[in-house]
Parts: structure tokens; C-alpha cells; sequence
């Protein structure tokens, strides 16, 4: 063939390239709307229907003044346990009511219109921030009613907002999993609890620096090792979720 | 039986592995003078060996789950399921000979340790995987949402066993108290010890796929006849 064909040729390739590259950005600016878009439907719906935010907060409030009626003023690794232990099912009863309230219509029209991936996304980042508030608000409330043990407050805060986070990223994939096993909240605990087993005694491990000055050797490694724990569960579920939702 | 040679070579193994664990000259320091473990040390060849195989077999489950996830042929379920279950047994075996073990040697059958948490943390996800299954009838459903069960535990278990110990202050050989390669008690495994333990995990690895394929070969007629 004549120079002039092949010359046309690369040129076409390079556009093509140059086109693709083009594409993925301008895809990666659709995905980061979508999830966007999705986070806002998901909090405009937490504020108008009030019942699910403040039932989550009563739940939290009223577990607090039971162990407090209870327990009174525990001392310090006890009153860590119980933080601890609180959260846990704090997040189960919130991220439960992410999936499994909304019913399977609703469900596979967010999925045709916004694609799975940007769905799972949106769900994990909303739960995530969800459950760092009801972290604070428990902490909030366990420093008033059951007495303030700690030495060093706001690092215990960054690690309540880090452990609320570690739990939620795990509960919500498994709620994916349990609604469309069609099951409910008791699966979603049965399946969560041994997974989370690691993260809690990490969680524990890690907060026990904040009351009296305990040397934690590999405190950065423990950290490190929750961020890691976290960022692979995200990675996990954004690659399993788009299997579930196929029907 | 069919293809026998590997069946009767898992039974010679395990034989092997047995009569040379009970037999075999213990490395004098690490048993006798550093520790009390004394012949206790033995159980080694056992109670490690099943951990392994237990692990093969969780590893295949794994990998049928992902083929399901590509092609969603009923027989990768099934393989998937029945290789789960060889492997949950093959956990408590693991954890109730290791459980013996503790009680002579660190005093107590329950002691907190992490890779002990982390057994028992293994056969309570595949517990909450049969009963997940349990819990769908539709075939396709349950082969899907439990194969994503499967690779997301998996993958959430496999790096807490592997870090967890080494982190921790552990009775286990390995942990934070001690050097060595967490299982393998110590730096490295002496020599006498090495030849019958290899050939033992082998041998432990083909029983556990003997008993899979026999459950496979039950749960195919069992569909047949469902199918007819």
C-alpha cells in the first residue's frame, strides 16, 4: 500500500487510543455521579423518613441506660469490652435496615439505572459515615452515663470512628448477601460475627492504649493491619457484589 | 474402587506417617530440655497435618466457587459445598486435637491463643455457609450467593491466620515470644521429623479427597434420582 494509506492508518490508531483514554475518564466521572447521586437519595431518605436515623439513635440510647442500670460505672477494660461490644450490635441493627428494607423492585431499578459497582459503593460509603456517627453518638453517651475512664479522648475517638467504619464495611456486604438470600437480620449476624472476630480483637487491642498509659508494641502495625483489613473488604465487595444482584 | 492407586497410596502414607510418628526419635532439645512438651511433641504429626489438609480442602472449595461464578454449572456447586464440608470435619478434628494437646502442655484445652481463635473462627464461617445454604431452595440462588459467601470469607480468613499469629503474643510456636515459622515449631523442623511429616499431610490430603469424592458420588445419584 502507498505511504499515504498507512500513514492515515497510525493516525487513525493514535485517535483511537487517545479516544479510549478519553472515555475511561469521562466513565470514571459518570461512575463518581452516580455514586454521588446515590449517597444523596440515600441521606435525603434517612432525613425525611426519621423513623430509621432516630430509631438506630433510641436503640443506641436505650442499649446504653440498660448496661448502665446494670453495670453502673465498670472499670476500664470492662467499659472497653462493653464500647465494644455495643458497637457490634449497634451496626448490625443499621446496616440491616440499609438492605433489607427496600424491597426487590426498588433494588433492580437502582441497579439497571446506576450498575452495580456504583451501587455497592454508595451503600458502603453510606454506611460507613452512618455508622461513625452512631459511633460518636455512643461514645457520647457511655462517657456520660458510665463514667470517663479515658486517659487520651480524642484518639479514642479516632479509633471508635475507625472501628465503626471496620464494622460497617463488613456488615453491609454481608446484608447484600442476606437479602437476597431473602433472610433477614439473623443471618446477616450469624454469617457476620465470625468475620469480625479478628477486626473486634484488634479494635480491642488498639483502644486499650487510650485509658491508662499502656505501651502497645506495633501499634502502628495494628492500624495499619484495620486500614488493610478495611480497604480489602471494600475491594471484595465491589468485585462480588455485581454476581448477587444477577437474577 | 476406582482409580485405586492414589487411595492405596494415601493409606500407605498414612500408615507411614503414623507408625514413624510414633516411632521416631524426637529432636532432643526442643522436646526434652527447652519445653515440656516430652512425647507429647508426637501429636505434631498429627494434629498439624489435619490443619493442612483442611486448608487444601477449604483452598478447592474456594476454587469451585469461583468456576461457579463463571460458568454456572450445578456441578461446581456441588463439588464447592461437599469439599467445604470434608474440610469443616477435618477443622474440628484439627481443633479437638489441638485442644488435647493444650490441656498437657500449656495446661488448659482452651486457652485464648490466637491460632486456636482463628480455627475456631473457621469452622464457625463454614457453619454460617451451610447454614446459608440451608436456607434457599432456588438451586441457581444458592449456588451464587453462597459461592460469594465462600470467596469473601475466604479471603477475609485466609490473611487473619497468616497475620493474627505473628502479631500477637502466642503459645504457639511463632508468635511474638518466639522465632520460627508459626507451625512449624521453630527455626527449622529437624530432619528425622521432616520425613515423616511431609509424606504425613500428603497422606492426609489425598484421605480428605477420597471421603470429598465419595460424598461427590452420593450427592450425583442423589440428584439423579431428584431429576428423574
Amino acid at each position: 500500500m502507498s505511504r499515504g494509506a498507512g500513514y492515515v492508518l497510525i493516525r487513525n490508531e493514535k485517535l483511537l487510543r487517545s479516544f479510549s483514554l478519553f472515555l475511561n475518564y469521562f466513565r470514571a466521572i459518570k461512575s463518581l455521579h452516580h455514586i454521588i447521586a446515590l449517597l444523596k437519595k440515600d441521606l435525603l431518605l434517612e432525613i425525611r423518613q426519621q423513623y430509621t436515623f432516630y430509631g438506630i439513635l433510641l436503640y443506641v440510647a436505650s442499649t446504653i441506660f440498660v448496661l448502665y442500670l446494670a453495670m453502673n460505672q465498670p472499670e476500664e477494660n470492662v467499659w472497653n469490652g462493653l464500647f465494644w461490644m455495643t458497637q457490634l450490635f449497634v451496626c448490625v441493627n443499621a446496616v440491616a435496615k440499609s438492605f433489607l428494607q427496600e424491597n426487590a423492585g426498588r433494588m433492580l431499578y437502582f441497579y439497571t439505572i446506576a450498575g452495580a459497582r456504583d451501587f455497592i459503593l454508595a451503600k458502603l460509603l453510606f454506611n460507613a459515615v452512618l455508622m461513625v456517627v452512631m459511633s460518636l453518638v455512643s461514645l457520647l453517651l457511655f462517657q456520660l452515663l458510665m463514667g470517663n475512664p479515658l486517659q487520651h479522648p480524642f484518639k479514642f475517638v479516632g479509633y471508635a470512628c475507625l472501628g465503626g467504619c471496620s464494622l460497617s464495611l463488613v456488615f453491609t456486604f454481608l446484608a447484600a448477601i442476606a437479602a437476597r438470600a431473602r433472610q433477614g437480620a439473623a443471618l446477616m449476624a450469624i454469617m457476620g460475627f465470625p468475620l469480625i472476630i479478628p477486626q473486634v480483637l484488634l479494635l480491642m487491642r488498639m483502644s486499650n492504649t487510650a485509658f491508662a498509659d499502656v505501651i502497645q508494641a506495633g501499634l502502628l502495625q495494628i492500624i495499619l493491619l484495620l486500614v488493610a483489613l478495611d480497604i480489602l473488604v471494600m475491594v471484595l465487595a465491589v468485585i462480588l457484589f455485581p454476581f448477587l444482584w444477577k437474577d | 474402587m476406582r482409580q485405586s492407586w492414589w487411595k492405596i497410596l494415601s493409606i500407605v502414607l498414612l500408615l507411614y506417617c503414623f507408625i514413624g510418628g510414633l516411632l521416631v526419635p524426637l529432636p532432643n532439645r526442643i522436646a526434652y530440655e527447652d519445653s515440656n512438651l516430652y512425647e507429647s511433641m508426637r501429636n505434631f504429626f498429627f494434629h498439624v497435618p489435619m490443619w493442612f489438609s483442611q486448608l487444601a480442602m477449604i483452598s478447592v472449595s474456594l476454587v469451585y466457587s469461583i468456576k461457579y461464578l463463571r460458568h454456572p454449572d450445578l456441578h461446581n456447586d456441588i463439588y464447592a459445598a461437599e469439599f467445604a464440608r470434608t474440610g469443616t470435619v477435618l477443622g474440628c478434628l484439627g481443633l479437638i486435637t489441638g485442644a488435647i494437646w493444650a490441656n498437657y502442655t500449656w495446661g488448659t484445652y482452651w486457652n485464648n491463643d490466637p491460632k486456636q481463635i482463628g480455627a475456631a473462627i473457621a469452622l464457625l464461617i463454614y457453619v454460617a455457609y451451610f447454614v446459608l445454604r440451608n436456607s434457599m431452595t432456588d438451586i441457581d440462588k444458592r449456588g451464587r450467593v453462597a459461592a460469594v459467601y465462600n470467596i469473601f470469607a475466604y479471603f477475609i480468613y485466609i490473611p487473619m491466620i497468616m497475620i493474627l499469629p505473628r502479631l500477637t503474643e502466642s503459645l504457639h510456636p511463632g508468635g511474638k515470644g518466639s522465632e520460627g515459622n508459626p507451625g512449624l515449631g521453630g527455626s527449622s523442623l529437624d530432619p528425622a521429623m521432616r520425613a515423616v511429616f511431609w509424606p504425613g499431610v500428603l497422606g492426609w490430603i489425598l484421605l480428605a479427597t477420597w471421603i470429598t469424592t465419595l460424598l461427590l458420588r452420593v450427592r450425583f445419584l442423589e440428584e439423579k434420582k431428584l431429576s428423574r
